[in-house]
């Protein structure tokens, strides 16, 4: 939260609207989520000169209101009103919550300018019967007539709720930071606060000794100051800081906070008297305990930084302070900490005891070694009138921190690049003036400083350039395009296979699901395939997605669940996705879940149910359509997910690619048919290119075949075995007829056989010997007999 | 003859006349014109006639067979139509009888929007890449000048599978930054690569722990920011209509400089303020900016030579978006019943 009341110390911003501000401080990149804004205009102390009854109104008064330079006829109906009153007065065009706007009129035919309000109309107290009954707002009568009520109420502040990227937390959530930005977008300059005070003899250093053990800390301040006088703080520090969110407590405590919100360098306060002679820096030790401000016992280990007085600790440095050298009441003589820490420390320090602060936070940032050198000496400052303390002179110092100036050489022309625009050097030389960036021209370059307080900026043109072009405002920007070679854009890898799979199933009738990648460990055992292991997460969020699927068919099933209870009964679904074993072996998965009807139309007895072959049916459409014609094959086998009597697997050329089956009766006892098929295997394997083949000019003869069988013996190792024999003019073998347990363990299977030649007509004679032929091996290979017609 | 003749054609006429089918007219036509019929047995005298009689006598046959067969055929041409009316009469059906229901399956609503916006790309040259989801903490996010004890690994809450090297990915940045790498530093990108991505997010109406993010990369010479902004027009306007106004405003991502958040005028009010866009009459949809000259570099591309622009959409948002979706559970939830709405080709 940002004060625009303190921010205008630092830079001029009497005449801006604060709104109209905003809004441009949003464009350039720092965005304002809100700005709370109470101010009401129109709204001045007056007093009450004479009060009488409206005629026309049994509680309505007719008052003559002094309002400084002018006295004014305002109709009132609170019972409170009355001479010699000090009231607020809201004047036509005052604007008051709930979007009521002040205006001259009539009530019962007496003019009325205006309106005496109370606190609730304000918005400044609940509207409650209790606050309603009390009428208008009596204002103490020490309070000018004519003023401005804003200032009275303490509406003339006005505040900025800022939700800024993280890499401007550090220069924006503070005043003086905050004031940088505004003056670089109007082009104005900052005024640091007055950091100048007085110094006893006494030198710091033979009063206080500092040691780091630690690479950690790189920059380590302390100074002293005696004779504090702990009270309440000034009004003005006590009001910014309940305007930024903070509590005041007394002017010590609320001197460091203060400094804090200017500059973003956190400060802390040891009670020099407890403490003793001695600062030592280093990391804790394993199991190091302290008590902390907050009254817990902390327990620390080698990550965390700490404080000591030598031997114990003091203080978990950046994150809090402890109990044992806590300022107080009592306390006289103060040493105060300005340092900088490693900013990684500090996160996990923070994190791991959850002990996020306004002040760990700003560490955990990052800071500027220069706002830390100032910030200490603003506080002295602050100290000694506020708080009557006296500083002991110089101050004891650490120093390793990196002071090396980020320097960044560039040309126009390359942020012209960049931006796709076209500045003349003149305009960057504005646009760093603005920026208050300290730069010189070197022959056609230019050569700039980055200031330390922008820790953001890295020394490269790209920066450079956003901090012009933020300035300049995107929204100038004219839109091109890139001027690159025309070409076609691709799929590249098996993303092209993916989209038509994807669009072959659509066709078909299935909705395209996309699921949880991560799952339970129930889930995670169905539909597994031997040899496989589940990959599972070290740290889940939770044990329902503590595993990476190997198969995506669980998931489809709860989608099928979900559906049901909705009462949808045709459930048709499919998925592509990624899965991953326990080496990280990725497969993209095709899953198809289909259940209910396929085809429907229930008046003409219409209906398709869906069942293994339908599901079967889907699957051989997709494999030809994708070029396997001739190359697939079922083979039964056992899935313990799987019904055992009606599942199998996919074989393309030889190779398992896949499982079909229904599910499990006990898993599911309704009808559900799934596969899951290998995307990867389908990808990798090669497919002819399409070639055409002409019909046959010569007719074809068709013959039937049908043979008794034991029930075990499946139709397409006949219809192998058919084939094997049909010789060159045997041209398709279809099953046409079934009948099980025609006898006892045996079924009768017919078949529909279609010969033909390309080149000739065939003669009935060498049909028949091949036809022949095909029922004799038959007959033998299998213990089939032939059936009569 | 002559009266011969006319008694036929007076007795064909009355027969003709009489006759109420087909069936009974075809009959007529063999019995007069068929091989028995009495034309034939007219044209037996022909050959006993004299020359100069035959010729005469053979028009008049000739005349007569015309004749005839125009009026069987008319009277033919008659019944053949009205045993069709017939026929056809008592076909009839109901037509509002319910129809065959011929069931396709809808597209997941956010694949339908991302092969929207893969359409758009690919026509501007752009290939669709895909990558791994286990991805390693180099190509996630050190490459992406992201390193170790960055706080901007914080925000985004990573899945880690083997300490902090192995992880699922949080972002599809790492596919930009395999094809990169494959380009070796001196071939020019155009890509995008739409994904899913995890992140340690509980799931809310807003939130979850997979999303999709379609992201892109392009690097080239002489490409600027207003390069980004014509693009970006483009999408825009191809999602959310030729009226759509885009804005940028400066933001920051660790792997591009500068960085800018992309608005577009808000579809609903268009601009003039309303609870979809919290009244500010703009609707952010993606983060974008220049490639960092480290990322560059890191990829082996010499940023004083290339330069480039990535951005990255949610795809959950833009389809939360352009659809009127309240809940991003919707898209993992796959009801039917709201997604068979998605089994159409939209507006263009």
């Amino acid at each position: 939260m940002i004060s625009l009341e303190w921010v205008s110390d630092y830079v001029d911003i009497k005449n801006e609207d604060l709104h109209e501000l905003a809004i441009k401080i949003t464009k350039a990149g720092v965005n304002i989520e809100q700005v709370l804004d109470n101010h009401i205009s129109n709204l001045v102390i007056g007093k009450v000169i004479t009060c009488m009854k409206h005629p026309n109104s049994d509680h309505l008064h007719i008052c003559m209101v002094d309002i400084g330079d002018d006295v004014v006829k305002i109709v009132c109906g609170a019972p409170n009103v009355r001479e010699d009153l000090k009231v607020i007065v809201a004047l036509p065009g005052a604007v008051l919550p709930g979007n009521f706007e002040i205006k001259k009129g009539l009530i019962r035919g007496e003019e009325s300018n205006g309106m005496l309000v109370a606190l609730f109309e304000l918005g400044m107290e609940e509207k409650t019967e209790e606050n309603y009954a009390k009428g208008i707002h009596e204002v103490e009568d020490n309070i000018l007539v004519g003023s401005d009520a804003n200032l009275y109420l303490g509406t003339n502040d006005c505040l900025y709720e800022l939700d800024v990227h993280k890499h401007r937390n550090n220069d924006c959530y503070y005043h003086i930071g905050f004031a940088y930005e505004i003056a670089s977008i109007l082009n104005k300059k900052v005024t640091l606060p007055e950091i100048e005070h007085r110094e006893i003899d006494a030198n710091v250093n033979d009063f206080i000794t500092v040691t780091v053990e630690t690479d950690r800390c790189p920059y380590y301040l302390a100074k002293c100051v005696k004779n504090v006088v702990i009270k309440e703080s000034p009004d003005f520090i006590k009001k910014r800081l309940i305007s930024a969110g903070m509590r005041p407590i007394n002017n010590v405590v609320d001197i460091s906070n203060y400094v804090m919100l200017e500059f973003g360098q956190p400060l802390h306060f040891f009670d020099r008297d407890t403490l003793g002679d001695k600062i030592v820096v280093r990391s804790a030790k394993n199991g190091e305990e302290i008590r902390t401000l907050d009254g817990v016992n902390r327990v620390l280990n080698s990550n965390d930084l700490v404080i000591t007085d030598g031997e114990t600790p003091v203080c978990i440095a950046g994150v809090m302070g402890g109990e044992n050298t806590e300022v107080k009441e009592i306390s006289k003589t103060i040493l105060i900490e300005s340092a900088i820490f490693d900013a990684v420390s500090i996160r996990n320090t923070a994190a791991r005891l959850n002990l996020k602060s306004e002040a760990s936070i700003r560490y955990g940032k990052g800071l500027s070694y220069e706002y830390t050198n100032m910030a200490i000496e603003r506080a002295c400052y602050l100290l000694e009138k506020y708080a009557d303390a006296e500083i002991f002179c110089d101050v004891v110092k650490h120093d390793k921190v990196e002071k090396a100036k980020k320097i960044v050489t560039f040309k126009t022309e390359e942020v012209n690049k960049l931006l796709g625009i076209t500045l003349t050097d003149e305009d960057v030389k504005i646009e760093l003036e603005r920026l208050d960036f300290p730069y010189e021209e070197k022959n056609k370059d230019f050569v700039v400083t980055i200031p330390t307080r922008r820790l953001d900026i890295d020394a490269n043109v790209n920066d450079i350039a956003e901090e012009i072009g933020r300035l300049y405002g995107y929204h100038n920007l004219v839109s091109t395009l890139p001027k690159v070679p025309t070409k076609r854009g691709e799929y590249k890898g098996d993303v092209k296979i993916r989209k038509e799979i994807s669009k072959r199933l659509r066709s078909l009738g299935l909705n395209e699901c996309k699921t949880y990648t991560l799952t339970s460990p129930e889930m995670a055992t169905l539909f597994h395939c031997a040899q496989q292991e589940n990959l599972v997460l070290p740290n889940p969020m939770s044990v329902d997605k503590s595993v990476i699927r190997l198969s995506i068919l669980p998931s489809l099933l709860a989608v099928y669940d979900y559906n049901k209870a909705r009462n949808v009964k045709d459930i048709h679904l499919y998925e592509i996705s990624k899965t991953y074993d326990k080496e990280y072996n990725e497969i993209t998965k095709i899953a198809i879940l289909m259940s209910g009807n396929y085809l429907v139309n229930e008046w003409q007895q219409t209906v398709v149910k869906v069942d293994f072959y339908l599901l079967k049916g889907i699957v051989v459409n997709l494999l030809h359509y994708l070029g396997f014609k001739n190359r697939i094959s079922f083979v039964k086998e056992e899935n313990d997910s799987l019904h055992p009597g009606i599942s199998a697997n996919i074989l393309l050329d030889r190779q398992k690619v896949g499982m079909i089956g229904r599910i499990h009766p006990s898993l599911k006892k309704e009808d559900i048919f799934v596969c899951e098929i290998s995307m990867k295997a389908l990808y990798e394997a090669s497919v002819k290119p399409i070639k055409f083949k002409e019909a046959s000019k010569y007719p074809e003869i068709v013959k039937d075949i049908a043979f008794i069988v034991d029930n075990v013996v499946d139709s397409e190792t006949i219809k192998n075995c058919i084939q094997n024999n049909g010789k060159r003019i045997l041209s398709t073998v279809e099953v046409f007829d079934l009948y099980p347990n025609i006898q006892e363990g045996k079924k009768s299977i017919a078949y529909k056989l279609v010969f033909k030649d390309y080149m000739r007509t065939l003669q009935e004679e060498e049909v028949m010997e091949v036809f022949n032929h095909i029922a004799s091996r038959v007959t033998t290979e299998f213990g089939a007999v032939l059936r009569d017609r | 003859m002559k009266e011969k003749v006319e008694n036929i054609i007076k007795e064909v006429t009355e027969k003709l006349d009489k006759a109420t089918s087909l069936k009974e007219i075809n009959d007529l036509k063999v019995l007069y014109l068929g091989k028995k019929g009495p034309i034939s047995e007219l044209s037996m005298y022909l050959k006993d006639l004299p020359n100069e009689e035959k010729k005469e006598f053979g028009k008049v046959l000739n005349d007569l067979k015309t004749e005839l067969s125009i009026k069987f055929a008319k009277k033919i041409a008659y019944y053949t139509d009205l045993e069709l009316q017939n026929k056809l009469q008592n076909e009839q059906i109901d037509v509002t009888l319910p129809e065959m229901k011929i069931q396709t399956g809808a597209p997941n609503i956010l694949e339908k929007l991302v092969e929207e916006v893969e359409e758009v790309f690919m026509s501007m040259g752009y290939d669709v890449v895909d990558g791994p989801e286990i991805e390693e903490d180099k190509y996630n996010f050190e490459l992406l000048n992201i390193p170790k004890g960055h706080p901007a690994r914080d925000a985004q809450d990573t899945f880690y599978l083997e300490g902090e090297e192995i992880l699922l990915r949080s972002q599809t940045s790492p596919v930009q930054i395999r094809t990169m790498l494959e380009g070796g530093g001196n071939t020019p990108i155009r890509m995008i690569c739409p994904g899913k991505t995890y992140r340690r997010d509980a799931d809310d109406a807003t939130h979850s722990h997979q999303f999709m993010q379609i992201e892109g990369l392009l690097v080239d010479k002489n490409i600027s920011l207003s390069d980004l902004k014509g693009t970006f027009d483009v999408i825009a306007k191809k999602l959310f209509g030729s009226d759509c106004e885009t804005r940028f405003r400066p933001s920051y991502y660790q792997f591009t400089e500068p960085s800018v958040e992309t608005d577009i005028s808000c579809f609903a009010c268009k601009g003039k303020g309303c609870s979809i866009c919290k009244n500010t009459g703009w609707i952010t949809v993606s983060g974008a900016g220049m490639v960092h000259p480290n990322v560059l570099r890191n990829c082996g591309y010499d940023p004083s030579v290339w330069s480039g622009f990535a951005f990255g959409f949610g795809a959950e948002r833009l389809a939360m978006l352009k659809y009127g979706i309240n809940d991003c559970r919707t898209f993992y939830q796959m009801d039917l019943r709201e997604i068979s709405t998605f089994d159409r080709k939209d507006v263009e």
